[in-house]
């Protein structure tokens, strides 16, 4: 179905209000703080009400994954059209977007998000326009990566995303802010170029029959019978049939190396976004050096962007390929969960410490990405929408205190529970959905993503739920040091959380208290189309095939 | 043989510009402080020549009896470098004010040199090749070495002179040999000759030679060794047009000869280029991270962006051979204008040209920081501006060919690349200026230029398909 407003269509407005909001913000006068602060927050705002209204009109029956029937809201115009050109055949990227199940978490999350940021960024006040007219834009490229169904289209966006991020870090940004943005930016880019030539790769191996008349993709063998011209396409519903491949070029076929290295090629990009293991260590620095609603976006939004490639190009354009890299993925993954929780419990600066735990939660999606059943992708998507969520709390948890002490210090704290109880009351929500107790969001998303990944593969789940206890060590760790014991002489004189961080924690710790108790609201929207994507990643008999 | 009507009109474009260019000369000559003068003239001659070429654009044909090409390609091209042209005047009128140099020979030499690229990329026979490649590379030899009194000019102008002098004698000898085996400088005869029986062993020694002294002149590896010192010591303008107009035309000829005569000169051809082409995008980007002077930064980069371009030539098929000329064209207006940017940093006696001047620029003067910023994002290839399909559009066309280990090779360099051209905007933004500094005056003239080529950056990054469309029918 399709939704418009003002005869344009609902996810274009989602992707470009920003924008619209950015070309605002430029024209106001530059003494104007307070009004691009409030213009801001309003078209933030607008966003989270069409995202709200995304969630209303979602139909929770349709797949979606690999047809285009499936998808929602989806908008389709021309946008590269060359047709006189003798080579090539005939260029065409599609402005083409749509929703399912996957990404329509993926859209809420991203508004919500933006919006918390923005109320999170209320004390910048160093070039203030400079600063919100790039948070505009960079929430643009997020939105626009999990709305795209073009894979040019797509990257743009993961490009156009990369910008405000660098600037943003590197202007407003910690000591080490030079050097961490620098990292953020060099990391990334070599993830697009990998990207990029998989891309291409697929481009040119793909032969695609549309339509004349009415610019529809027709499925190949009906082409073949209207005697149409085949063209290379973009189009990620497209590449995901294999009969859409020319027979004999590079990625055609099923099962042949060209193929895996492809794959291998998308998942380096994206995995270095998840950030997976060994490729994470620019995620400590820049969160770090961040200031905090950058940290929130980074971590509430960006790292998602990674995995939801896997889900929407990597393994439903190559399922081939992933069937046969689901162990070695399975083993990132625990590695992300141990390797992330260890060093977090090593850590004695607040902000590395959740950063690391980030770590440590990703990998929770990737093993339930890998097991590849129902329970395993519910619970990654869910976990996805969830980690979003916790850990912008938790980042802006470590924003309100080193507001107010100018250190992050963990060995610095005590006591703090009496001396700022709402601060705490707020933080132990947090804490406590990060550790997965059960009653809050993220313990539902976990036990999902184990349960999934417990029937594929035993040995290395019972080695990952070691995870779970080191995340309630480090977690509780952290409380005691920060909340617990004695109170310093130095914080005796620290105000206690002010409205403005409220209004930024509270919508979140609803969400999270919410879900934990009733989680339906988001499986049921995110489950006709796990259900499709497992069921066309992995027929009966390759699921039988993979046990461990 | 009589020259027609139709043949004055083949080449009205250039006529103009070397008209005007006599004109110009003898006005330096006759009267007195006319260097303002001799620049607007030289400018409407160009906007005239521009006007001429747009309005031969769909006329595609040849001009005194096949020695010339007419409209579509060499009109594409015209246009090209008479961008490059117009953009240097605007961008010199000031910096030669500023560093005391402001004569009407400057402004002269740039419209013979123009007017000898444009006669380069309408060869259609070697001899013009030859004549066109001569009439640019004299007048910049004498441009590089404009600021007389410097040392570094000197030095850049009579390195590039030596060593010009020994590509020239390269290509030279390669068109004897060519026409030795092939019986005719003609591209289009040599092309029926070598469509109709292998030629000669000898051929491909002078073919080869061909290729060196195009190489030479794009600057690319192991052809490069005088473009560092040759940028650094030329007076920022000139650098600026010999980056894009120079190797615009070189490219032009390049491609007429090899890939249009040639039919790309087969597989062998194919891999050397190939290997030129790799060789120069990791030599260029690995020293480029080395330097600290900004000028001799952009001359690494520039044979990196060589090796870029030649991929696409390498390619041998249309998508890369479109490829190279969008690049070409948005190589143009984002060198240029960095070019641009930096000579009005710049100070008298070479100061203000490393990264560490550029501190705390961005905030302190935005109009430059962005317009710098731009710039720099495009030659790194970050989507949505033109760098980036430039380089999407030869990689792909590399992959097309199945040569995906030079677009492998391709992107990981330009994602080196963006490291040193990141570190320009880190100090622009990420680093606090010194106290005090002093703010810049930005021309209005200088301005114009930098706006012009900020929005060709964008406006042809955004919709690649109007220059696609003005290219596709040329192959």
């Amino acid at each position: 179905m399709s939704f418009q407003i003002l005869g344009i269509g609902i996810l274009t407005w989602l992707t470009f209000l920003p924008v619209i909001g950015m070309l605002f913000l430029l024209l106001l006068p530059k003494k104007s703080a307070d009004a691009v602060r409030w213009t801001s927050l309003v078209v933030t705002f607008l966003q989270v009400v069409l995202a709200a209204l995304v969630y209303v009109y979602f139909s929770r029956s349709l797949g979606g994954i690999n047809t285009v029937a499936g998808m929602q809201f989806v908008e389709k115009a021309t946008w590269i059209d060359i047709k006189s050109v003798a080579w090539f055949g005939r260029v065409h990227i599609d402005y083409f977007m749509g929703i399912d199940g996957i990404s329509g978490p993926m859209v809420l999350l991203t508004a919500l998000i933006s919006f918390v940021g923005i109320i999170a960024s209320w004390n910048i006040e160093k070039a203030v326009k400079g600063y919100f007219a790039l948070y505009l834009l960079l929430d643009t490229g997020m939105m626009g990566v999990f709305v795209a169904l073009d894979f040019f289209l797509f990257y743009v966006f993961w490009e156009v995303m990369l910008l405000p991020m660098y600037f943003l870090i590197g202007i407003w940004g910690g000591p080490r802010r030079e050097y961490a943005a620098i990292k953020f930016f060099l990391y990334t880019l070599f993830g697009s170029v990998l990207i990029l030539l998989a891309m291409l790769a697929l481009y040119f191996s793909s032969s695609v029959y549309i339509d004349p008349q009415t610019g529809v993709f027709l499925a190949a063998e009906a082409g073949r019978a209207m005697g149409i011209t085949p063209i290379h396409s973009f189009n990620l519903i497209a590449l995901m049939d294999p009969t859409n491949f020319t027979p004999g070029s590079l990625l055609a076929g099923i099962g042949t190396s060209s193929r895996y290295i492809a794959f291998i090629a998308l998942f380096i990009g994206f995995a270095i976004k998840v950030p997976i293991f060994p490729f994470h260590t620019w995620l400590p620095d820049a969160h770090v050096e961040a200031p905090t609603a950058i940290s929130v976006i980074l971590a509430g939004v960006l790292l998602k962007m990674g995995t939801y490639g896997l889900l929407r190009v990597s393994i439903p354009i190559f399922p081939d390929a992933f069937r046969a890299y689901a162990i070695p993925l399975a083993i990132l993954g625990v590695i992300n969960i141990l390797y992330g929780a260890l060093a977090a419990m090593a850590q004695t600066d607040f902000k590395k410490l959740i950063a690391y735990s980030s770590i440590s939660h990703m990998g929770i999606v990737v093993l339930g990405i890998a097991a590849m059943n129902t329970q395993g992708v519910s619970g990654a998507v869910f976990q996805m929408f969830n980690h979003g969520t916790i850990t912008a709390m938790l980042f802006l948890i470590v924003g309100v205190i080193y507001d107010r002490a100018h250190t992050r210090g963990l060995n610095e704290f005590g006591g703090l529970a009496n001396q700022m109880p709402k601060y705490t009351g707020v933080m132990s929500v947090a804490f406590f959905a990060a550790l997965g107790l059960p009653g809050l969001s993220g313990f539902v998303s976990e036990a999902f993503s184990f349960l999934g990944a417990f029937a594929v593969f035993q040995t290395l789940t019972i080695i990952a739920a070691l995870g779970i206890v080191l995340t309630a060590g480090y977690m509780l760790w952290t409380l005691q040091r920060v909340f617990l014991g004695t109170l310093p002489e130095k914080w005796k004189a620290l105000p206690d959380i002010n409205g403005r961080e409220l209004a930024a924690l509270v919508p979140l710790a609803v969400i999270v208290l919410f879900l934990g108790i009733y989680p339906s609201p988001m499986l049921n929207m995110m489950n006709a189309s796990v259900n499709t994507l497992v069921k066309f990643v992995t027929p009966v008999t390759a699921a039988a095939a993979l046990g461990f | 043989m009589s020259v027609t009507g139709s043949d004055l009109l083949g080449i009205l474009a250039v006529g103009i510009v070397s008209v005007t260019a006599l004109i110009a000369m003898l006005a330096g000559v006759f009267l007195k402080n006319s260097a303002r003068l001799v620049m607007w003239l030289g400018l409407a001659g160009m906007a005239g020549a521009f006007a001429a070429a747009w309005g031969t654009y769909p006329s595609a044909g040849t001009a005194f009896g096949g020695m010339i090409l007419a409209g579509g390609y060499a009109s594409f091209f015209g246009m090209l470098i008479l961008c490059a042209g117009i953009l240097t005047f605007l961008l010199a009128s000031d910096y030669l004010r500023k560093e005391g140099v402001e004569y009407p020979e400057f402004y002269v030499m740039v419209l013979f040199a123009v007017s000898g690229m444009m006669l380069m990329s309408a060869a259609a026979d070697l001899i013009i090749v030859f004549l066109g490649l001569e009439i640019m590379s004299v007048s910049l030899y004498v441009l590089a070495g404009f600021m007389r009194r410097r040392e570094k000019s000197i030095e850049a102008s009579l390195k590039y002179f030596l060593l010009g002098a020994f590509a020239t004698g390269f290509l030279l000898y390669g068109i004897a040999l060519i026409y030795g085996t092939m019986g005719t400088t003609d591209l289009a005869g040599i092309a029926l000759r070598f469509a109709s029986a292998p030629p000669p062993s000898l051929f491909w020694v002078g073919a080869g030679l061909l290729l060196g002294g195009f190489a030479f002149k794009v600057g690319a590896v192991p052809f490069h060794m005088w473009v560092p010192d040759v940028y650094e010591g030329s007076p920022t303008p000139v650098s600026g047009i010999m980056s894009t107009g120079g190797k615009a035309a070189a490219f032009a000829a390049f491609l007429l000869v090899f890939v249009k005569s040639l039919g790309g000169g087969g597989a062998k051809v194919q891999t050397l280029l190939a290997i030129f082409a790799a060789l120069s995008m990791v030599t260029g980007a690995v020293i480029a991270i080395a330097q600290k002077n900004l000028k001799r930064m952009l001359a690494y980069s520039s044979i990196a962006h060589a090796g870029y371009m030649l991929t696409g030539l390498a390619a041998a098929n249309q998508l890369g051979e479109s490829g190279v000329l969008y690049y070409l064209v948005a190589y143009t207006f984002m060198n240029i204008g960095t070019f641009g940017v930096i000579s009005l940093i710049e100070q008298a006696e070479e100061k203000r040209l490393e990264f560490s001047d550029y501190a705390g620029l961005g905030l302190r003067q935005p109009f430059l920081g962005i317009v710098m910023s731009i710039f720099l994002f495009s030659l790194a290839g970050i989507p949505p501006l033109a760098g980036f399909f430039g380089k999407y559009y030869v990689f792909a066309a590399a992959v097309d060919a199945h040569m995906t280990w030079l677009a492998i090779v391709g992107v990981l360099a330009s994602v080196v690349s963006v490291y040193y051209y990141l570190r320009v905007v880190v100090f622009m933004y990420f680093h606090e200026g010194p106290e005090g500094a002093e703010v810049i005056s930005v021309p209005l003239l200088g301005s114009v230029a930098l706006l012009l080529s900020a929005a060709g950056v964008v406006g042809i990054g955004v919709f690649p398909s109007s220059i696609l469309s003005l290219t596709g029918w040329f192959f």
